[in-house]
This record gives structure tokens, sequence and C-alpha cells, in this order.
């Protein structure tokens, strides 16, 4: 198992026609990921890629069974794309673009809520690298031959940290079940704690790596309910030791602006919930290894 | 984006909200101008510039005469002023408020911000105005009230009459109270701003509802859709290399140690400077040069850090994923003999094509350092500075 997305699942991608999408689109088919069309408003029955153009989504989840997306549609339109998936029902989708205003993703939230849970589409992102089960399927931007499958759920905010971590439990012989980027901006579709919630109930999963930042009250929360209610062990790194207060670090999202919120506060309240924390970004491998190595 | 208090006030002017009889002035001269056009005879100069707590560092002045206004604009106009706020550059201050005094009864906090928690708009205030919030939150929680708004209808009028009654107001009051909290929230959905704040909010002695100080930031990734909230912008109020940057398309922000930084991601690139935090330095700059780190873009960011005269080494951090580490390599290579660098150079390589990556740069003929860990980066960074360092004080 893993979370998410398998080798059966029958993905769509939203701005299929665009450069990116088809760029991004092409590279998952390569991984094996099962891609079963795309959505380019104005241009369905058209074949890209060897594959159907879809004018909007319900059109590709009535004939082709679409259950995932992945969106690489520009900002100012994605947070309608979002919720076109959602309305469609679609099961699960990944919102890559970078860019989505604030309010835009409080709308989409709101939106969210009126569905009934089993029905509710879960979302990952925006602003992120996508979610990827090693071996099975990749939803996302990475690069896929840096993962191994394995028993580690990482959920994490930020690319490239995701794919050092998953570069140095490589170099350890340690897989992934799937790892997960929530992207790096405030208002986020799931938040840590939702998806090391699908980790506890995952049985390919036994230890959970939890990548956080500065800004936001999302890793303590994740940590909070890991106490309450988890069985597994939860690893944890947070980044951004040296950022100054008030200051914007790359990710919308990572800035300090209230108690709490800075990386030696996160890192201390961790503790006291009973996370494992990785010192260094250089020994999160290392330390995932040790949890590991106690099971 | 954050603006100027003049704006925020001519911005929540045009919502209906109340602010004192006021103008903007560039000189000692238009300031004193502006008091003939505002009248009365007690005045406020105000400096304008991106901080708060601007009193305290000289930045807001009662004056009674023309004399003491003139004095005021010397004092303020072209100097950079430190607040609690700014860090030891301060701000500088090229333009001046000129507003009518006040008779104030009772001050007040209010403000609406946006809540990572609720994922929603919020609206908080308080009766003790004039404040820090934060200090408040800490010394007095009870004396904060916060309402929450729901984005599928907005701003209900009996949560904007359930905060006038918090505020303290009287039942006189409260049909002006729910305007002007009506029009600050439509000012705060309509323009994407992330935080719209008044503090104080004056109740004057005649009962009116008067916003003193007010402050409005705004969404960077909605200014596409806000051209006039855009055109606010203020370029001398930041950092000149973060709005090199950002012209650039480059994620820029300076700080004050002396080990210069290029990664790719901005949590990579937090984590480095975390690792060279760890290994004894301090990083002068966080950048991330993101996804696609061409030749081009990869020289524009060299010549970035560089400008920073602190910088006494250089960290390149790049994990390629879309990207290939031989064409970073090449564009390192490229920018370092371009820029003829005097300064040691640490370049860390992972991912797509690192062995081809590591051949170009350890075969370029230049003495640039390369690492297989990040904690080896660090380290050789930290060592780098420290050797520097001490270099220069043989040379001087």
């Amino acid at each position: 198992m893993s979370i998410f997305i398998d080798k059966k699942t029958r993905i769509i991608v939203q701005g299929f026609t665009g450069k990116i999408g088809s760029f991004h689109a092409q590279d998952m088919i390569n991984y094996g990921s099962n891609i079963v069309g795309g959505i380019t408003p104005g241009k369905g029955g058209q074949t890209h890629l060897n594959l159907p153009v879809f004018n909007t989504v319900k059109e590709s989840v009535e004939q082709e069974g679409a259950e995932a997306s992945i969106i690489f549609v520009p900002p100012a339109y994605a947070a309608d794309s979002i919720m076109e998936a959602a309305d469609a029902g679609i099961k699960y989708c990944v919102a890559i673009t970078d860019g989505i205003p604030t309010q835009d993703m409080m709308k989409v939230k709101q939106y969210l809520r009126k569905f009934s849970p089993e029905d509710r589409m879960i979302l990952t992102g925006p602003n992120c690298a996508g979610t990827i089960s090693p071996g099975k399927s990749m939803l996302g931007i990475m690069p896929g031959y840096i993962y191994i499958a394995g028993n580690i759920g990482v959920v994490g905010r930020s690319g490239t940290l995701g794919y050092e971590a998953a570069d140095q439990m490589k170099r350890l012989g340690i897989g992934i079940s799937t790892s997960v980027g929530i992207g790096g901006d405030p208002i986020n579709g799931s938040s840590h704690r939702d998806i090391i919630e699908k980790f506890e109930q995952d049985d390919d999963t036994k230890v959970i790596l939890m990548i956080g930042e500065i800004g936001g009250p999302q890793e303590v929360e994740a940590g909070l309910f890991s106490k309450e209610n988890m069985n597994k062990p939860v690893v944890a790194y947070i980044a951004g030791l040296t950022a100054p207060k008030g200051r914007q670090m790359g990710h919308a999202g990572a800035i300090i602006s209230v108690s709490g919120e800075s990386a030696a506060e996160k890192v201390e309240m961790l503790k006291t919930l009973g996370v494992t924390i990785a010192p260094t970004p250089s020994a999160m491998g290392q330390t995932v290894a040790k949890v590991l190595a106690k099971l | 984006m954050d603006i100027h208090e003049y704006q925020a006030k001519e911005i929540l002017a045009s919502y209906g909200v109340k602010i004192p009889e006021s103008g903007l002035a560039y000189s000692p001269e238009q300031a004193v101008q502006r008091t003939h056009e505002i009248g009365g005879n007690i005045w406020a100069v105000k400096a304008q510039i991106h901080s708060g707590a601007r009193g305290k560092a000289g930045g807001v002045k009662i004056c009674k005469t023309h004399d003491e206004i003139k004095t005021a604009a010397d004092y303020m106009l072209g100097r950079k002023l430190i607040t609690d706020q700014t860090g030891p550059g301060g701000k500088f201050c090229g333009r001046l408020y000129i507003e009518a005094a006040t008779d104030i009864a009772k001050e007040l906090y209010f403000c609406f911000l946006v809540d990572r928690i609720s994922e929603r708009i919020v609206m908080v205030g308080s009766a003790q105005g004039g404040m820090e919030i934060e200090e408040l939150a800490e010394t007095d929680p009870e004396a904060i009230t916060k309402i929450y708004i729901d984005p599928a209808v907005g701003l209900l009028d009996f949560q904007a009459r359930e905060m006038a009654f918090v505020l303290g107001l009287e039942a006189s009051q409260i049909s002006q109270a729910v305007k002007l909290i009506q029009g600050c929230y439509h000012a705060m959905r309509d323009l994407d701003a992330n935080m719209l704040e008044i503090n104080p909010l004056v109740v004057t002695t005649t009962g009116e509802l008067i916003t003193l100080d007010a402050k409005m930031s705004f969404d960077d990734n909605a200014l596409f859709r806000q051209q006039k909230i855009a055109e606010l912008r203020d370029k001398t109020q930041e950092d000149p290399r973060e709005m090199a940057a950002s012209d650039r398309g480059l994620s820029y922000v300076g700080l004050d140690g002396d080990i210069g930084c290029m990664i790719n991601g901005a949590g990579l690139a937090m984590a480095t400077m975390d690792m060279i935090k760890l290994a004894g330095g301090e990083p002068a700059n966080f950048l991330d040069v993101g996804g696609g780190a061409s030749p081009e873009r990869t020289e524009k960011a060299f010549r970035l850090v560089l400008a920073d005269k602190n910088v006494k080494a250089m960290l390149v951090n790049i994990f390629a994923g879309i990207n290939r580490c031989d064409w970073i390599a090449e564009g390192v290579v490229h920018a370092v003999k371009k820029i003829d660098m005097k300064i040691p150079l640490i370049v860390r390589l992972s991912g797509t094509n690192v062995e081809a990556g590591r051949k170009i740069i350890a075969e370029s003929g230049l003495s640039i350092m390369t690492a297989e860990t990040l904690a080896e980066a660090a380290e050789l960074a930290v060592n780098a500075r420290n050797q520097q360092i001490s270099k220069e004080g043989v040379v001087t």
C-alpha cells in the first residue's frame, strides 16, 4: 500500500497542453504513472501525448474514470481549476501552481468543506513538488529516480529539501512508502497533521519524516496529533534557524509573524510532544535510520 | 507588500472611514503650507516610513507653531529613522504626513488579519488601544476579542455590532462603528490585503470615531489583479539588494552574516543556512535561484551575492531535479570567469548528472572547492571564510 496514489490510480492533468504541463505529463508517463488524459478548455476532442484532451474535468471523470488530478494552471485561474476538480468528483488533487492569491485559497477551502467528508476531494499543495509512491506512481515534478520504495512516509513543505531527505535515505538504503509535498503557501490544501494521519493508517508506513519550516502552526499541530492519536514514530526537521522575524523566506508562508512560529520554538514544542528531532538538515537520513532500528 | 500610513488612510477614506484633516509634504515649506490648508492650531508631523514605533524614533512630533513644524520636518526628511522594527539600517524618510490634532477621549485597537489556523479573515479588537497588540496578547489576552469571518457570506452586520460593543462604544456610536468596520472589511477583501490595522482608533471628545494611525499590507501573489495597489510600492523603503533580486525574478533576503549563499528551493536554502550556522558561521543572505538555474540566471545570482561587500566566502548548494548538475556547473564556471571572483567558492552539487557536473568544475582550472554532503559544504565554507578574514587582515 501507499497513500493517495498507486499503480492503478487514473490521473488527469489540468493545464495539459501548456509547455510546463506537457513536459511534466511526459515525465510522469515515463515514470509509469497511469495518466489517462488532460484538460484544456477549448481543446476538447484533440489528442495530446497520445492521450485524449477534455474541455472539462467532469468529461474526463465520465469518459476515463479519472480519480486523481494534477494542476499546472497559472495562478490567476488555478483556484477555479481546483474547485472544478472537486465538483467533478476527483478524489485526490495535487496543485503545483506557485503564486495563488491567499483569498482564493480561502474560497477553495470553504468550497471543499461543503462536501461531506467521504465525498470531499483531498487537496495537497499549492506551491509544492507533488506526491510520489516510489515504483508505483508519480504525481508531481520531482526527479523520480532519487526515491526508492520502502517504509518511510515523508511529508514536507519544500521540494528540494524533500529531495535532499530522499537522497540521504537512499544512500542508507532506506526507502519511502509515499512522499507528499504540502507546499510553501500560508493556506494549503492539507496540513502536516492531515498527512501524518493518513500515514498512521497505512500498512506500508513504519516511520514518518516531517520536514517543516518557520511560520504557521502546522508542525506543532501535527506533533500534538501524533502524541494523542498515533503509534508510529515521527521524526522531524524544522528549517529556518537563522531566519529573522517578519521576513518572508522565499515561500509565501515561511514568515515568523507571531510567537511560536520560529524554528527553535517549534523544535522545543515538538520535543516535548515526543517527536524525534533531526538536529541538522544533513542528519535527516541518519535520524530516521536510528528510529527505524529501534522498531 | 507594505504601503505608507497616508496611502492606507486614503484607501480607507475612499471606503467611508473617517480620518483627520491632513496632507502630504516633501519639504519643510510644503509642510507649513499644508497647515494653512488644514487649519487649526495644533498639528502632528509624521514621518512616512514602512515601520511602526515611529514615535520613539523621533518620527512623530506634535507641533503648535510653524517654526516647530519646520524644525520637525527638517529633522525627519532625508534621515534614516531607526525604530524597534527597522533593524540597525533604519528606513529612509522622504515624505511627511501633516495632520490636524485630534481631541482624544479614548484609544481603541482594531484590525483584520489572515488567520492561518482557521483559514479565514479574522477581526481583532480591544478597548485598550495605543499599545502593541502582541504585548497586550501576552500581558492581558482577555482584553482581546477575535471574530472569524465566513468567506462565503463575508462580514455580517451583527458581527460588526458585536465588535463595536466589545470596543466599549455607546449605543449612539454603534451605527458609525458598523460603517467603519464594514468599510475596513471591504477594503481588506476587495484589495487582497493580508493585514489592516488601526491603532489607535480613537473616540474624540465629541464622540466621533477617527482613524489616527493605519497600516495595510497586501498579498504579493494577488498584485497581478491589484494594479492600483502595486503602483503604491515605495522602493526607497526596500533593501536595494532585495529589490534588484525581485526585478531579476530571484528571491533574496539580505542578512548580517558574511557567508554568501546561492541555493535552489526555499526549504533547502533555509536548511543550508542552518548548516552554516551550526558549523559556526553566519549566512549573509537567503537566495533561492528557483528551478531553472540557467547560466544567465546563475551569473545574476552571483553578482547579487557578491554585491554585498561583507561576503567573505560563497556557498552554492544545488539539488538538481529537472535541472542537470552539468548545466549548473557550466553556469557556475562561466559566472566565476566572467566576474573574476576574489573570494573562496564552495560548490555542492547533488542529483541529476552529478558526476558530469563535478568533472566540469574539477577541470575548469578554477580554485573552486567541492563538497559531497551538506555538512561538508558548510564546514568548508566556514573554514574558507575564516582563512579569508585572516588573509585580508594581513593585507590591511
